[in-house]
């Protein structure tokens, strides 16, 4: 298992829109620099993305709620 | 009936501003904050503070209820809104209002009716205000175009009259020009709205940004001279002057006048400001919008002309009339702000909500700091980037850069990046010295790679 961790403090959200569907579902394949998701910082919305390859086995943290800097947002099974 | 008590209904370095001006009338004040707010200097420096709900903003300072709640349960009898936020909710004005409160700013009707481009718009004409010269509606075919355009004036943009956004837009400098691309705007228009009808006004292609800031008590209303805010970035202003140099004296008289005709029309009461675009190769100006709150570059204004702008909006607000006229304003030599972000500027703007350690402001005559920070301080990455604004005065603009120049080096906001680098490399910027600036000024410059950390004169 590998974590993928926030950049920054701020809001994290698993999807680019409200009414859109999340940027990876459990299961889904992820290839190093796919987004998994944003953290909204400052009113600026900056992309996370995964640093390794892998399986993604879900978020950690919840949808639109406050992460600190170095929070666990999901992980990835390689 | 006067302010007693004085509900903040906002945040940050604006909350200070609030604060400081309410105890300078011996208002009682009350800072209505976040969750993610409790340690803010403004909630240490106000009479009382109440928490007002979670961290975002839709949960706290913009949720209506919760703000109303608060103002019950500490017994305010009026509300502040700062910038931002709730600050032109006309929903907002009229919640407070119908709980018996006062809100310091207009009325939810003149907010509304400012707020409405067109509704401004037609406003600001039947003031004599002068507006973007365009056709008053839909223009079909080349020749109705030509003919609008020389009424108007040379270069024009055309764009489809259905529809938004870019879509079809064209610059003519001349007839020849205009003959050309009216067909192709049209032929555009077609293919994406299904609407060949054309819009033609004035482009105004490098124009500066100006504003004149008013003060209205229902009935009187004066200005308090005009401001240059050309230096955006993102159609964010990062740097603002009092006064606009680039005016001869009769124009800004005309321009300042303009306003004030605009805000007795609609019985304006609190302190509000008119934006305009400015053309400097044919010297005229046209209104643009209205804000009807205090703005961020308000302090400029205020050192100029001794005036302290948010006092006079809570006193106005409790019912009293202006406290000065128009011949009590006088200009008092030139002043800059500039607005300190936590951001990295050397890294895009990349916020920076970092933790404050150490904190050295300059200081000195003419030297003003308006912020929230303090030593140990968590800058909240749920907010606005605005942290502070360091504000100079000096008898010229010169003057007045040499000034900021130095107040910016002793200046240390330690364990978080800001835009000091910027404002210093600004400062040293051959083009700004001159005032040879406009709004499409600092994108290019920045594009250009003038922003290094030589620029700033301080290489680390």
């Amino acid at each position: 298992m590998t974590d993928i961790q926030s950049p920054l403090p701020g809001t994290f959200y698993h999807r680019p829109d409200p009414d859109q569907p999340p940027f990876k579902a459990k299961g889904d394949s992820v290839a190093e620099g796919d987004v998994i998701g944003l953290i909204e910082v400052m009113k600026t919305f900056i992309e996370v993305k995964a640093e390794a390859a892998g399986t993604f086995a879900g978020y950690e943290a919840d949808d639109a709620t406050p992460v600190t800097a170095g929070a666990v947002l999901a992980k990835l099974e390689s | 009936m006067p302010v007693s008590r004085l509900l903040i209904a906002n945040r940050g370095e604006i909350a200070m501003r609030i604060v400081r001006a309410a105890k300078s009338l011996g208002v009682h004040t009350i800072q209505a904050y976040s969750e993610a707010d409790a340690e803010m200097l403004s909630v240490r420096e106000a009479d009382e503070s109440i928490c007002i709900g979670p961290a975002p903003a839709k949960d706290s300072y913009l949720n209506i209820d919760a703000l109303l709640k608060a103002a019950r349960e500490t017994n305010a009898d009026a509300v502040h809104p700062g910038y931002g936020f709730l600050s032109e909710s006309p929903a907002f004005v009229r919640a407070v209002e119908d709980a018996g409160l006062t809100f310091v700013g207009p009325s939810a009707d003149t907010i509304e009716r400012m707020g409405d481009k067109v509704a401004a718009r037609q406003a600001a004409e039947a003031a004599g205000v002068p507006v973007v010269p365009g056709s008053d509606g839909r223009v079909d075919g080349v020749d109705a175009a030509l003919e609008v355009a020389e009424t108007i004036g040379y270069p024009v943009m055309v764009k489809a009259a259905a529809g938004g956004g870019g879509r079809g837009i064209r610059v003519a400098q001349d007839s020849d020009e205009l003959r050309k691309l009216a067909p192709q705007a049209a032929r555009e228009a077609q293919a994406a709205f299904g609407d060949g009808g054309l819009y033609v006004e004035r482009a105004i292609l490098s124009p500066r940004h100006i504003e004149v800031q008013i003060l209205g008590d229902g009935t009187r209303a004066v200005h308090c001279w005009e401001r240059e805010c050309s230096l955006q970035r993102r159609r964010q202003k990062v740097w603002e002057e009092a006064g606009a140099s680039c005016l001869d004296q009769a124009t800004r008289e005309t321009l300042c006048q303009s306003a004030v005709a605009l805000a007795k029309a609609v019985n304006y009461r609190g302190a509000g400001t008119l934006e305009y675009l400015y053309d400097d190769a044919s010297g005229e100006f046209f209104f643009i919008e209205m804000n009807t709150r205090i703005q961020v570059e308000h302090p400029v204004t205020e050192m100029i002309t001794g005036v302290d702008l948010v006092a006079e909006m809570i006193r106005v607000a409790g019912g009293e009339p202006l406290s000065m006229t128009q011949d009590d304003i006088a200009r008092n030599g030139h002043a800059i702000e500039v607005r300190l972000n936590a951001e990295d500027p050397l890294m895009q703007f990349m916020p920076f909500p970092g933790k404050v350690d150490g904190l050295d402001w300059p200081e000195g005559d003419g030297i003003r700091v308006d912020h929230f920070l303090s030593d140990g301080y968590q800058i909240p990455p749920f907010y606005d980037s605005l942290i502070g604004k360091l504000i100079v005065h000096a008898p010229t603009r010169d003057e007045a850069i040499d000034k900021l120049a130095k107040a910016l080096r002793s200046t240390r906001i330690g364990g978080v990046k800001t835009t000091i680098p910027l404002h210093l490399a600004l400062a040293r910027s051959p083009d700004v010295r001159a005032g040879r600036v406009h709004t499409q000024w600092l994108e290019p410059w920045l594009d250009a790679g003038n922003l290094t950390a030589e620029a700033t004169g301080d290489p680390q």
